[in-house]
C-alpha cells in the first residue's frame, strides 16, 4: 500500500531494499511535484506580498525576486493616505461595516429561514423552496437595473440601504447549505422540546440553534469573504469616494492614469488580502467541510 | 439539489386520498401553515421585493427604450432584441468573448481541479498543507487586490516579461488578452477541486483493488472506475461554473476594461457599460435578460445530456 508512511516502511528492515528504495523515491518524487506546484500557485500572491516591501525602485529592477533587497515599510505608509484626502481608514471602515452588518443579517436571516423549510410542513413549500433554488442560478443583471431606478428614485444612491436592505432575506446559498445541516439533526429532541409544550419558536432558539453553529460559522465565512470582495454593488451605489470600501478605493488608486506609486498599490492591495487570509488560517476546517458538503461555489 | 427536493417530499403526509387513521397515534407531521410562513417570511418578503418584482420590471423595460436622463420613454416592441442581433457590432463581440472564455476556461479549470484533487487524494504527510496552497488562490480570486495583481503580473513591466525575457504586451495584444483572464481563471480551481476530493474519497478502495488483481493498470482504473463514478460531480461542477462563467464581472473590469479592440468585452461587463455608464436600462435589461435566456438553454442542455454520460450507481439509490 502506498498509504505506509517511510517511518513505517523503515521499521520493516526486512523488506528488500529494492522495494524500500523504491518507495521512498516515489514519496519524494511526489513531494517534489506537489510542492513545486503548490509553489507556482501561491507565487503571485508571494510576489505581491513581497512587491509591497521593496522599495520605488526595486520593483522595477528586482522585479522577479521574492525576498527584497531593502525592506521598507514607505509603501504602506504612502498607501495608507489613499488618495482626495480620504485615508484608507475610511475605506477600511466602510468595508468592515459593510461586509460585518451584512454578515450577520445574511446569516441571521438565513438560519431563520432555513429552519422554516426544513422543519415546518406548510402548504406551498416545495413551491417556493424550489423558488428559491432557482434564484441561485439568476444572473444578477437582470434584478439589478430595476432595483437601481428604484433606490435612485428613493434617493438611496451613496447610501448602505440598497447594499443591505436584501439582506435582510437571507441569501440561498446560506439557506440551503444550513437546511441541509438541519436535515441531519435527529428530530427526536424537536419532538420531545414541542411535546413539552415548547413552540416552533423555542424549538428552533433552544433546540436548532445551539446545534447548526458549525453550519452558521462557514456561512459566515463565506458571507464575509463575498461581501469583502463584493464589486458590483458597490460600485453601482456608492460614487461618494468617502463612502468607498476597499475594492473601489483600490481599483480608483490603481487606476492606470493616474498614480504610478505601484509600491504603494502593491502594499493597499496586499493588505486587503490580509482579512481573507487570516480568517482562512484560523477557520480552514469549516471551509473545506462546507465547500465538500454542498458545494458552494468558491 | 434534487436528493433535497425529494427528501423534503417523502416527509410530508400522504394525502388526503387515504382514509385518515381515526385518532393519530402521533401528529409527526402536522400542517403548520402560520408558523411556517412566518419563518420563511424574511425570505418571502426579499424574495418579491429584491428579486420577483425587479426581474418582471425588467422583462417590462426590455421592450421599451427606458433611459435615466430622458424623461420621456415608450414602448419599442422587440426593437432593443433586432438591435443587438443586428445592428450593434459590439453585442456580438461581447458574445464571442463571453463564449470564448466560458468554453475554454470551465473545462481547463475541471480538469486542473481533478488532476489536482486526485494528486492530493491520497493519505501522505502534508496533504492538508497543500490542499490549502492549491486552494489559497481561490478564496482571493474575486477580489479587486488580485486583479490589479494580474495586471501588474502582465503588464509591460511585470513579471512574466520579467521571468521570460520577452517584451509582449500581454493585456494590449487582441490574441493574447482573454488568455490572461482565462489563466486566471484557471488558477482558482479551488472549489471544484475540494468538490472532487469529497467525492473521490466516496469511491470504494476495494473497486480499485478489485480491478488491479484484474491486471488493470492505472490509466484504465482511471477511466473505467474513477471517471464513471465521478460523474455526478463532474455534472454538479458543469453546471455551477456554467453559470458563474457566464456572470464573470470583477476580473474583465478590473484588468483590460474590456479592450483591447473588444476581446475582453464580457457579457456581464457590457451590460454594465450600457446600463450604468451610457444609462440605456431599457436595452440593458434585454441584453440581462437574453443572458437568462442563455444560461437557461446552457444549463437545460447539460440537464438533458447528463442521462448519456452521467452514471449514479444503485448503490447511491
Amino acid at each position: 500500500m502506498e498509504t505506509v508512511s517511510t517511518a513505517a516502511g523503515r521499521a520493516a528492515v526486512r523488506a528488500p531494499r529494492s522495494i524500500l528504495h523504491h518507495k521512498a523515491l516515489r514519496t519524494l518524487m511526489y513531494h517534489l511535484v506537489v510542492a513545486g506546484l503548490g509553489y507556482v500557485m501561491l507565487y503571485p500572491i508571494l510576489w505581491l506580498f513581497a512587491g509591497s516591501f521593496k522599495g520605488r525602485a526595486e520593483i522595477w529592477t528586482n522585479v522577479s525576486s521574492l525576498i527584497p533587497q531593502q525592506f521598507t515599510l514607505e509603501n504602506y505608509i504612502n498607501g495608507w493616505r489613499g488618495f482626495g484626502g480620504i485615508t484608507f481608514t475610511t475605506f477600511y471602515l466602510n468595508s468592515f461595516f459593510y461586509a460585518g452588518v451584512g454578515t450577520l443579517l445574511a446569516v441571521a436571516a438565513s438560519a431563520v429561514v432555513a429552519y422554516g423549510f426544513a422543519r415546518i410542513n406548510f402548504t406551498g413549500r416545495r413551491f417556493w423552496f424550489a423558488c428559491m433554488l432557482s434564484t441561485l442560478m439568476l444572473p444578477v443583471q437582470v434584478q439589478i437595473i430595476p432595483q437601481y431606478i428604484v433606490f435612485s428614485q428613493l434617493g438611496w444612491i451613496n447610501t448602505f440601504y440598497p447594499l443591505l436592505l436584501p439582506r435582510f432575506g437571507g441569501q440561498a446559498f446560506f439557506i440551503f447549505m444550513i437546511m441541509q445541516f438541519i436535515r441531519g439533526i435527529p428530530r427526536d429532541l424537536d419532538e420531545a422540546a414541542e411535546m413539552d409544550g415548547c413552540g416552533k419558536g423555542g424549538v428552533f432558539f433552544r433546540i436548532i440553534l445551539p446545534q447548526i453553529t458549525p453550519a452558521l460559522i462557514t456561512a459566515a465565512i463565506f458571507s464575509f469573504y463575498w461581501t469583502w470582495e463584493d464589486f458590483l454593488s458597490p460600485l453601482i451605489y456608492l460614487n461618494a469616494p468617502r463612502l468607498y470600501t476597499v475594492s473601489l478605493a483600490l481599483r480608483a488608486f490603481a487606476d492606470p492614469s493616474g498614480t504610478t506609486d505601484w509600491g504603494a498599490i502593491f502594499a493597499m492591495s496586499s493588505l486587503s488580502l490580509v482579512p481573507v487570509f487570516v480568517i482562512f488560517i484560523l477557520f480552514q476546517r469549516f471551509l473545506v467541510e462546507g465547500i465538500s458538503t454542498t458545494g458552494l461555489k468558491g | 439539489m434534487s436528493e433535497a427536493l425529494s427528501v423534503s417530499s417523502s416527509a410530508r403526509p400522504t394525502g388526503d386520498r387515504r382514509p385518515r387513521p381515526v385518532k393519530p397515534h402521533k401528529k409527526r407531521w402536522r400542517h403548520d401553515n402560520w408558523t411556517g410562513y412566518l419563518f420563511i417570511s424574511p425570505w418571502l418578503i426579499a424574495f418579491f421585493a429584491f428579486t420577483f418584482i425587479p426581474i418582471i420590471a425588467s422583462l417590462v423595460l426590455a421592450f421599451t427604450n427606458y433611459d435615466v436622463l430622458s424623461p420621456t420613454w415608450r414602448w419599442v416592441g422587440l426593437e432593443n432584441f433586432e438591435r443587438m442581433f443586428t445592428r450593434d457590432p459590439r453585442y456580438i463581440k461581447s458574445l464571442q468573448a463571453t463564449f470564448f472564455y466560458a468554453f475554454t476556461a470551465i473545462p481547463l479549470r475541471l480538469i486542473f481541479a481533478l488532476a489536482v484533487a486526485m494528486l492530493l487524494n491520497t493519505n501522505r504527510r502534508m496533504v492538508a498543507g497543500y490542499r490549502a496552497a492549491y486552494y489559497a488562490p481561490s478564496i482571493v480570486g474575486g477580489s479587486v487586490a488580485v486583479a490589479v495583481m494580474w495586471r501588474e503580473i502582465f503588464g509591460r513591466d511585470g513579471l512574466i516579461n520579467a521571468v521570460l525575457g520577452t517584451d509582449v504586451a500581454w493585456l494590449g495584444n487582441p490574441s493574447t488578452a482573454i488568455w490572461t483572464l482565462i489563466l486566471l481563471a484557471v488558477w482558482q480551481f479551488g472549489s471544484p477541486m475540494l468538490i472532487f476530493l469529497a467525492g473521490l474519497k466516496q469511491i470504494p478502495r476495494e473497486f480499485y483493488e478489485a480491478a488491479a488483481i484484474d491486471g488493470a493498470n492505472g490509466w484504465q482504473q482511471f477511466w473505467r472506475i474513477t471517471l464513471p463514478l465521478l460523474t455526478p460531480i463532474i455534472f454538479f461542477n458543469l453546471v455551477m461554473q456554467l453559470i458563474s462563467g457566464f456572470m464573470v464581472f470583477t476580473q474583465a473590469f478590473v484588468i483590460t476594461g474590456g479592450a483591447p479592440l473588444d476581446t475582453t468585452l464580457f457579457y456581464a461587463l457590457y451590460i454594465y457599460q450600457r446600463a450604468f455608464v451610457s444609462l440605456q436600462m431599457g436595452y440593458a435589461s434585454a441584453m440581462a435578460w437574453v443572458l437568462l435566456i442563455i444560461i437557461a438553454v446552457l444549463t437545460a442542455l447539460v440537464f438533458r445530456s447528463s442521462s448519456y454520460w452521467v452514471f449514479y450507481s444503485a448503490q447511491e439509490d
